[in-house]
């Protein structure tokens, strides 16, 4: 009998999270649009909408919505591109900065800054250099003819480590007066400068990216296999592979050029939702989805609210981030993977 | 149904691995592979996949190269079971079963209830569905091991290639992996499979192919080819056997020495 009621009870507490995880959005999304130095009552948003013109309006339309979609886009992105790299490199603890993307785009970034160029110019030097740099990762594995898992994480090691160090040199050419501070702010990542071109810029590819990530869960599943397993199976181990890094590595160099450096939650959201969902791939990429909006949406607002300035929304994650680790690794260890 | 090897030659840098291999494996036979560490087993069982190249010779399945098919066709002829599966992520039975039904659904499209129905006989085949919500790394090795033999029934393939089926395996889910590799083969799969145990390799197997530094140095009926001189030889050590009701025993006599 167990065997014949389980699925179904299962795909019940599947619909029943997923849910669930959509309202906590939806509401996380309310509250973010309420919050903030000019509260709004939920009723006053929504007149808002129905209003532009009020000052209200301008808050929530103009200052508030763009930045709400902005972290919710973002929180999606990095989580699935988190799990997507977690699932390709077989292992449950991983960044999407594994290959370097966050090395080449903060190089990118800074490189634009001391050229004094004006800030999309900055953005789009972020997301190529991030590119270029999980490009040279791949293209150093393949160079010494290692292109499995092992070859491209050292690949990713190293091009990391160039570009960290292309880094600290433009850091020290930096004018330590006006330069500097900018960087050192831009790489602690932050949503306060997101304003609707942005999203005009990256939503709709952002949107297309994490779409297609959830899409490609049987894919990732095939690929957590041993690379001989795989290729017995008839899936083209190599090129599947190098399909869905450039497309998780497209969607992370995105995220870094509107957002700077937004540490932790590629790492743990994907954890987590595999908590809920198990280890199926075709549920853990929409759930981290849902639950890397809900996170940063969540964390954004913090950010903003918490004090009368503005903590940099990369610190918050970066210290609830550590903190949550702690219960992950406890967790591990307790369930002995 | 058949898998034909002739004359592979494999190079590992300027060493020989396998040098002039001939085998041969049609349905309903179980072709046990032994050999010493290093002789070559798992680069011949890589070849006969397609995962590797050989330097010399071809592998032909179903009389055409195995080159000249496509990877997901070979896939659905012929599957292999490995000796273990590295499994980061908690995946239950059957999302690891499921995975066998690859060569049939492709990657892009969500299981039909053909493959759930495939799913549910392999698990069936191997009494391991009572296990099918299980996380597949809280299971014993000797349920892992079915489950991925699972997997490859899954794939509907007639050829199952074995990576030492029987290693890390307790006495009695070796004797009962033996029986259900004997009832495959009944059922008209071809089974090859390498092995370290010369004794099961009688009792289990209708062939036996004895692999020394690269090359074919036995292929035959296994009690023919695996006896106490021959052992003794193959191994390097001091044994014979005796035969007690149609089984084999392999003695070790330390106080001899190997001729």
């Amino acid at each position: 009998m167990t065997s014949i009621r389980s699925p179904a009870r299962g795909a019940g507490r599947t619909v029943a999270l997923f849910s669930g995880a959509a309202l906590v959005l939806v509401l996380a999304i309310g509250m973010a649009l309420c919050v903030g130095r000019f509260p709004l009552s939920p009723a006053a948003v929504w007149h808002a909408f129905a209003d532009t013109s009020t000052l209200a309006g301008t808050v929530v339309l103009d200052a508030r919505l763009p930045r709400v979609l902005a972290a919710v886009l973002i929180g999606a992105a990095l989580s699935t591109a988190g799990a997507t790299f977690q699932a390709v490199f077989r292992n449950p603890l991983l960044s999407p900065d594994l290959l370097g993307v966050l090395s080449g785009a903060a190089f990118g970034a800074a490189a634009g800054i001391v050229l004094g160029v004006n800030p999309v110019v900055i953005q789009l030097l972020a997301f190529a250099m991030g590119l270029a740099a999980v490009g040279l990762g791949l293209f150093i594995a393949h160079a010494v003819g290692s292109p499995g898992v092992l070859g491209l994480v050292l690949g990713g090691v190293i091009s990391s480590a160039l570009f960290a160090s292309a880094l600290s040199l433009v850091k020290y050419m930096a004018d330590p007066l006006s330069q500097l501070p900018t960087i050192v702010y831009w790489l602690l990542g932050s949503l306060a400068q997101v304003g609707w071109t942005d999203l005009q810029r990256f939503g709709v590819a952002l949107l297309a990216g994490v779409a297609l990530l959830c899409a490609s869960g049987r894919i990732l599943d095939a690929l957590t296999l041993a690379d001989d397993e795989a290729r017995s199976l008839g899936i083209p181990v190599t090129q599947v592979r190098l399909i869905t890094i450039v497309l998780a590595t497209l969607v992370s160099a995105m995220t870094v050029s509107v957002a700077g450096m937004i540490g932790w939650i590629g790492l743990l959201v994907p954890h987590v939702a595999r908590q809920l969902m198990g280890a199926g791939n075709a549920r853990v990429l929409p759930m981290s989805a849902l639950m890397g909006a809900i996170v940063l949406v969540a964390a954004d607002t913090f950010a903003r609210t918490v004090s009368a300035g503005e903590i940099p929304l990369g610190v918050v994650t970066e210290l609830f981030g550590a903190l949550a680790f702690l219960l992950v690794l406890r967790r591990l260890r307790r369930s002995g993977l | 149904m058949s898998l034909v090897a002739q004359g592979i030659a494999f190079r590992h840098g300027e060493r020989m691995v396998l040098d002039g291999v001939n085998l041969r494996l049609d349905a309903g036979e179980v072709v046990a592979l032994l050999g010493i560490n290093g002789a070559g087993k798992s680069t011949l069982l890589r070849i006969l996949l397609g995962l590797l190249t050989p330097v010399a010779g071809t592998v032909t399945l179903d009389d055409r190269p195995l080159a000249a098919w496509r990877r997901r066709a070979v896939a659905r002829r012929m599957a292999y079971v490995p000796q273990g599966h590295a499994a980061p992520f908690p995946f239950t039975v059957n999302q690891v079963v499921a995975l066998g039904r690859i060569p049939q659904a492709g990657l892009g499209r969500r299981l039909s209830a053909d493959d759930a129905h495939a799913i549910a006989r392999s698990l069936e085949r191997l009494h391991i569905a009572p296990l099918a919500n299980r996380v597949y790394t809280e299971l014993s090795g000797g349920e892992r091991q079915r489950v991925l033999l699972a997997r490859a029934l899954a794939q509907d393939a007639s050829i199952l290639l074995m990576d030492e089926p029987l290693t890390g395996l307790d006495f009695g889910h070796q004797l009962r992996m033996i029986e259900l590799i004997r009832g495959l083969a009944r059922d008209g799969y071809a089974v090859l499979h390498t092995t370290h145990r010369p004794d099961d390799a009688v009792q289990g197997s209708t062939r036996a192919v004895l692999l020394e530094r690269g090359r074919v140095v036995a292929d035959g009926v296994p009690r023919e080819v695996i006896h106490g001189e021959s052992m003794a030889a193959f191994y390097g050590v001091a044994l014979d056997h005796v035969d007690i009701d149609q089984q084999r025993f392999f003695r070790y006599l330390p106080d001899r020495h190997p001729r």
